[in-house]
């Protein structure tokens, strides 16, 4: 792919607190081109929060996120750019088209390539489906509509929260091939999951539950004046 | 500018295929103001009086009635997350959803209110001012309105906290935007208050989508 040189991607003593609460703390990761992260552990213990951090979306409590040794939260443009973030909810537009609502995704991410839109729509199989409106497509064509963004604006670093939710046998094959390729040229995927995912080579697995916060009551814990 | 002109065709096409917001919004502004005639009266004196102040008040009351999808919308679905994440200024992005919610609603408003000047005996010498002064007057509502809809995501009945939040501040327009219209109708000249609409408008540009940008950040940590 473009980008010959290797990025890294890492993270130093990184907590999370949400609700006045400790979700996780101390968690370190490193992660280079090609590697693939998978996040472990119960509900709750916070894998979609440090998908969210991660994103940039939200800021640690403490502990930074570094890409190529710069601070993500310092400059959220460029870390937007490099980064897709495919969470629960989907963000597809029920009165778009599926092709529309491709093509705003890439233009908004300022690609103009109306090849790889091309080739993202025949990947997830949707070709067929590009000029209907999406409020007609079902909930796992849906999910290939937001995966299919991953290939339409290339970006070198994947965060997918729970990405087979509502994927058949053949969505879930066609991401795990999209995840392989986008690993073999470079690519960075962190990905949480409850279904085993074929990543397309080794990965490194990070069990939230071994971070959970032990100190528990340093947050501040403000319901507990409540008596709740 | 490929995203800025991106999200403005979106939001567009988005409006247009699920248009009620904008059309009730229209039609609350001729009710409202329709309703003043029954009310006060049909004398046209006193119609004619208060004519420039209703219609700019029905105007503010429908602007409002939209702002609340602004966000909201795209909050529920997750897209916001994808476009604080946008790898450009979240501040266009901002401007790009103001631009398209004033073609939307506030440039009908705009366009139909000479109209509903006739219905209240307005002074034709006004009508023009009036058209100017809502082509300066309706961006900043828009513009206003998104600081408000981009504080209240997440919370319960924001559809009406966005209005308490919003109408205050938007007296500025509501007072340079009455005066201009009587000015030209007692033939007077309407410019200073024009001037001062337009510099709202200019104030309103640049620090309106900075501060609706950092509430949108704010609203999906």
């Amino acid at each position: 792919m473009e980008n010959a040189r290797k990025s890294v991607f890492d993270g130093a003593a990184v907590s999370c607190v949400r609700g006045a609460r400790w979700v996780f703390a101390g968690l370190d990761f490193t992660l280079s081109s090609g590697d693939a992260l998978v996040l472990v552990g119960p509900n709750g213990s916070g894998k979609s929060s440090l998908l969210r951090l991660m994103a940039g979306l939200s800021a640690p409590a403490s502990g930074k996120i570094l890409w190529d040794g710069a601070d993500i939260g310092a400059d959220r443009q460029s870390h937007g750019a490099r980064a897709h973030y495919v969470g629960h909810a989907t963000g597809v537009k029920p009165a778009l088209t599926t092709a529309e609502d491709l093509t705003f995704w890439f233009t908004f991410r300022l690609r103009d390539d109306p090849d790889a839109e091309r080739r993202a729509l025949e990947h997830f199989g949707l070709t067929e489906r590009a000029s209907f409106p999406v409020r007609f497509l079902s909930s796992g064509q849906k999910r290939r509509l937001a995966l299919a963004r991953l290939l339409a604006a290339p970006a070198p670093l994947w965060l997918l929260d729970e990405p087979t939710v509502g994927l058949d046998v053949a969505g879930q094959s066609a991401l795990e091939s999209a995840i392989a390729e986008h690993r073999d040229g470079g690519g960075i995927v962190v990905l949480a999951s409850h279904v085993a995912v074929a990543l397309g080579g080794s990965e490194r697995e990070i069990d939230l539950a071994d971070y959970r916060a032990s100190h528990a009551d340093d947050a501040g814990d403000i319901w507990s004046e409540f008596g709740a | 500018m490929n995203g800025f002109t991106a999200i403005i065709r979106r939001e567009l096409k988005l409006a247009m295929r699920q248009g009620s917001d904008a059309a009730i919004a229209l039609m609350f502004f001729v009710l409202v103001v329709a309703l003043f005639p029954l009310g006060v009266g049909p004398e046209p004196g006193i119609l004619e009086r208060i004519s420039g102040g209703v219609v700019w008040i029905g105007a503010l009351l429908a602007a409002m009635l939209s702002l609340d999808r602004l966000f909201q919308a795209d909050h529920e679905d997750g897209a916001l997350d994808l476009l604080v994440m946008a790898p450009w200024p979240l501040e266009a992005l901002v401007l790009a959803k103001c631009l398209a919610h004033w073609m939307v609603t506030g440039l009908p408003i705009m366009l139909i209110s000479p109209l509903l000047g006739l219905l209240l005996h307005m002074n034709t010498d006004a009508y023009l001012t009036l058209l100017a002064a809502m082509a300066l007057g309706t961006p900043v509502l828009s513009l206003i309105g998104a600081v408000g809809a981009s504080l209240v995501l997440g919370a319960r009945r924001a559809g009406v906290l966005v209005s308490l939040l919003v109408l205050p501040l938007t007296v500025p327009v509501l007072i340079f935007g009455v005066s201009a219209v009587e000015a030209a109708a007692i033939g007077q000249d309407a410019g200073p208050h024009l001037m001062l609409l337009g510099a709202l408008l200019l104030a309103a540009i640049p620090l309106c989508p900075w501060a609706a940008a950092a509430a949108l950040r704010q609203a999906v940590t």
